[in-house]
């Protein structure tokens, strides 16, 4: 196992761990619209102060734009418009049309263009709409970005960024609410983040920008307004959360929720209930990072509980759950003391019945019910 | 990918194989098929070239480019102008007053459906809409000269297609509510209509992809009459706007529809703006028209606001696709988007409003035909009142009957996504059934048409 996970190991000894939890644990946003309130409060005695996810993430591209001139953002309405979830706001007035391009509608074409300018040094970050519209460009992202190092023989880095909503969304359909974090997740070359909170949202991008390899970050459009306390020390400009190590948000010793992105909040809420109810207390993990995966805090866990449950909004079939449990049973499978279970999104394109489509995702009480079941309490 | 490095090795093959003396005649690698050999050698003292990939083309001495600029901007044909007043004179009125009438009561129905379904998003009474306002003559007047067998495809902003077409306002109502009448059961965001009846296409999200499969829905209608000539000729209309023309599929569209001679005409609504992106940050050619041009497409550009320039581009458009065994022609509409993109945008935020007031008030489509039928004497202020009375009394009791009525059979969410139900599927149902009939009480199940009857297989 070492061996397996040295480079993450060894990113992760000489990593700050944060462990500030949300002071408010962040609520189902029931609509698609972006109109959330962009208020920041004043810092309060211990210097936290609130930020939403979306404020996380402009900051961090201001600051990244701000220290390196070969940092610029493109993609769809994210100048003039401020970005159609509003993330890039302001940048376009900040840092003038040279570093904040609109482009036209081609995502194959911008990525493209945007994988050229990384392949000639620049380090772009390439903002998609939604991730949803990124297949028209995926082979740009694969088959160019992941792959030319290698295939140059290493003198052809690709420093780029990608990034974008990705997951499930809210009343928009099969064609923009799925999630890719296993697609992406599982192409050597790339590496794969996906925040929960604004901490993660704000070191993790200003990592994937400084990375010097294709980094796809994905974000979730209903966390974009939910707020999180940001610590003094991520409040600085020199804040960045190394890759492959993820992030007990919840210390717990019967059972391990891993999670990432939106779900893992869900995890929050059912462990309180856990606890409530039950007695019992969960550990929640978030991953933080797809690829590289941080095996070892998950197997650390999982000897600590004995019980395991990923919990992700993919589809089942060959997703995150399948690859966690997996290497889960490759490395920890005699501390186990029941099988491992998976907490999915459904085997199904995505229903636009809002009855329906709250139940193609999971939900607190779904992951509350399972871990219950799995402890036989 | 792959496989566009194997025929070059296969070529490579075969000219190694040819003696030495054939080879150095036929330079590279074009002795695979007579039809590329025949024209490739340049005849002695030519004065054109004779490279496969340009004939007929004069050589000149003279090193100059070509410049955008060199060529003047293809010009906007239009019938009417903007008062009503017909200024072709060629122009023949082929249809009756009373057909002039229901086109414009078609007009009339989208552009006051948009403002009330607008507004119900906006109440949180449906979770997404589109209005169409400022194109109204654009869509009702093309489709108005497409036969009924013609192949349709929607970007998502044909409301009036759709209503030219018989797609009523109970239709539209039973879409956006997603109940059980609704023809894709309720699975889909609101304004992706679809109907076979109408021979139009599930408008579908991702931008630009309903193109080349129009290109490829005209290869197959051409196919099938080569096979069976007692068919109808049938061509297939694309609409799109000028933001997706930027994507990849648009390019490979136009190209394999000319390469394949498909009867297909692609009508791009160039309205200004995509989302909140300009045109002049979209592209920096002459249009779309331009570029039809480029691909070897007839191409012509119409003023879109003219219901009389869409109807007599498009009627031509038709007959010249159905020529010659089939071509694609490209017909581009320049209207100008009134409306925001969608419920999730606010365009002043990127574009004056008295710029919007502005053209609402000279040139709407609306307007022009109003202003048409009055001077021929066959509309007045008082049917114009009762026109709009009337249509919104329809529109609100189609809108308040879909939204009462029952949502679609339970079964239907098991359904279609696989054309036959799988095993899997099957004993999810069976198990979905026992356990509504094991908790009676906790459900509700009568809102669902069928109630859990409909779970039996």
């Amino acid at each position: 196992m070492s061996r397996y996970l040295r480079p993450a190991a060894r990113l992760a000894a000489s990593a700050r761990i944060t462990t500030a939890a949300p002071r408010s644990l962040p609520r189902l946003t029931s609509s698609a619209a972006f109109a959330v309130s962009q208020r920041r409060s004043f810092a309060d005695v211990k210097g936290t102060k609130d930020y939403t996810v979306r404020e996380a993430l402009n900051e961090a591209m201001a600051e990244e734009l701000e220290q390196n001139e070969k940092v610029f953002i493109l993609g769809e309405e994210v100048a003039q418009y401020n970005g159609a979830y509003k993330v890039t706001k302001g940048l376009l007035d900040r840092f003038g049309e040279k570093r904040v391009i609109d482009t036209p509608i081609t995502e194959s074409g911008f990525c493209g263009l945007a994988v050229g300018a990384a392949l000639s040094g620049l380090a772009p970050i390439c903002e998609f709409m939604t991730f949803n519209f990124a297949m028209q460009a995926i082979d740009q992202v694969v088959n160019s970005a992941a792959k030319t190092l290698y295939m140059s023989g290493g003198i052809q880095p690709c420093n780029i960024t990608f990034r974008g909503p990705n997951g499930f969304a809210s009343g928009v359909g099969a064609q923009h609410s799925q999630d890719y974090s296993a697609w992406y997740g599982s192409i050597p070359g790339l590496k794969v983040v996906s925040p929960w909170s604004a901490e993660d949202a704000k070191g993790l991008l200003k990592a994937a920008i400084r990375d010097p390899n294709p980094v796809v970050f994905l974000e979730n459009e209903l966390m974009y307004g939910v707020s999180f306390p940001m610590s003094e020390a991520a409040q600085k400009d020199d804040f960045v959360i190394p890759f492959g190590k993820a992030k007990i948000e919840r210390q717990g010793k019967d059972i391990t929720l891993v999670s990432l992105s939106r779900t893992v909040g869900q995890c929050m809420v059912a462990a309180e209930a856990l606890k409530k109810k039950y007695g019992v207390e969960a550990e929640v993990i978030n991953l933080r990072s797809v690829k590289p995966l941080d095996v070892e805090s998950i197997i650390k866990s999982v000897k600590k509980t004995g019980h395991l449950i990923s919990v992700e909004s993919g589809f089942p079939f060959a997703g995150m759950g399948a690859e966690i449990l997996a290497t889960t049973m490759e490395y920890g499978f005699d501390y186990l003391q029941a099988p491992a279970q998976r907490i999915t999104g459904a085997e199904v394109p995505t229903p636009y019945a809002q009855g329906l489509e709250e139940m193609a995702f999971p939900s607190e009480k779904l992951i509350e019910d399972y871990a219950a079941k799995l402890l036989r309490v | 990918m792959k496989t566009r490095i194997i025929p070059k090795l296969s070529l490579r093959r075969v000219s190694r194989s040819l003696p030495r003396a054939t080879r150095s005649s036929y330079p590279g690698p074009i002795i695979v098929s007579a039809r590329f050999a025949s024209g490739v050698s340049q005849p002695p003292g030519s004065d054109y070239v004779s490279f496969p990939g340009a004939v007929k083309s004069a050589f000149t001495n003279d090193l100059k480019f070509t410049l955008p600029s060199d060529h003047p901007t293809l010009p906007t044909y239009r019938v009417a102008d903007q008062d009503g007043n017909i200024v072709d004179h060629s122009f023949e009125q082929d249809l009756s007053e009373e057909e002039v009438i229901q086109l414009y009561k078609k007009m009339l129905m989208i552009s006051i459906m948009d403002v009330i379904m607008f507004d119900a998003q906006r109440q949180g009474r449906l979770s997404f809409y589109m209005v169409s306002a400022g194109e109204e003559a654009l869509s009702v007047g093309s489709a108005s000269v497409l036969e009924k067998e013609d192949v349709i495809f929607c970007q998502y902003r044909e409301q009036g297609v759709f209503a030219q077409r018989g797609f009523t306002l109970h239709d539209f109502m039973n879409q956006l509510f997603a109940n059980k009448l609704d023809k894709s059961c309720g699975r889909n965001m609101p304004v992706h209509y679809g109907s076979k009846e109408l021979n139009i296409h599930t408008v579908s999200s991702p931008l630009a992809t309903q193109i080349p499969q129009a290109a490829g829905a005209a290869y197959g209608l051409k196919i099938q009459r080569i096979n069976d000539p007692s068919l109808p000729p049938r061509v297939v209309a694309v609409y799109f706007g000028e933001g997706a023309a930027s994507e990849g599929d648009f390019h490979a569209a136009l190209n394999i529809a000319a390469t394949r001679s498909c009867p297909v005409i692609f009508i791009c609504r160039n309205n200004g703006y995509a989302i909140s992106t300009p045109t002049l940050d979209q592209y920096r050619g002459d249009g779309i028209a331009s570029r039809g041009i480029g691909y070897g497409i007839d191409t012509i550009r119409v003023d879109g606001n003219d219901i009389w320039a869409v109807r007599e581009a498009t009627k031509k458009a038709r007959e010249m696709a159905l020529q010659d065994g089939g071509k694609p022609i490209l017909i581009e509409a320049m209207s100008y988007r009134v409306s925001h993109h969608s419920t999730s945008d606010d365009s002043f935020a990127y574009r004056a409003r008295v710029e919007v007031e502005d053209w609402k008030r000279r040139d709407n489509p609306l307007s022009r035909l109003r202003k048409y039928m009055e001077a021929k004497g066959f509309w007045d202020e008082a049917k114009e009142k009762e026109a709009r009375e009337g249509t919104r009394r329809d529109v609100l009791k189609a809108f308040s009957q879909a939204e009462r009525e029952r949502k679609p059979p339970i079964r239907s969410m098991f359904e279609d996504v696989y054309e036959e139900l799988t095993p899997e599927l099957r004993a999810q149902m069976k198990e979905l059934r026992d356990h509504l009939e094991k908790y009676p009480d906790e459900y509700e199940l009568g809102e669902y048409e069928g109630g859990k009857n409909s779970l039996d297989s």
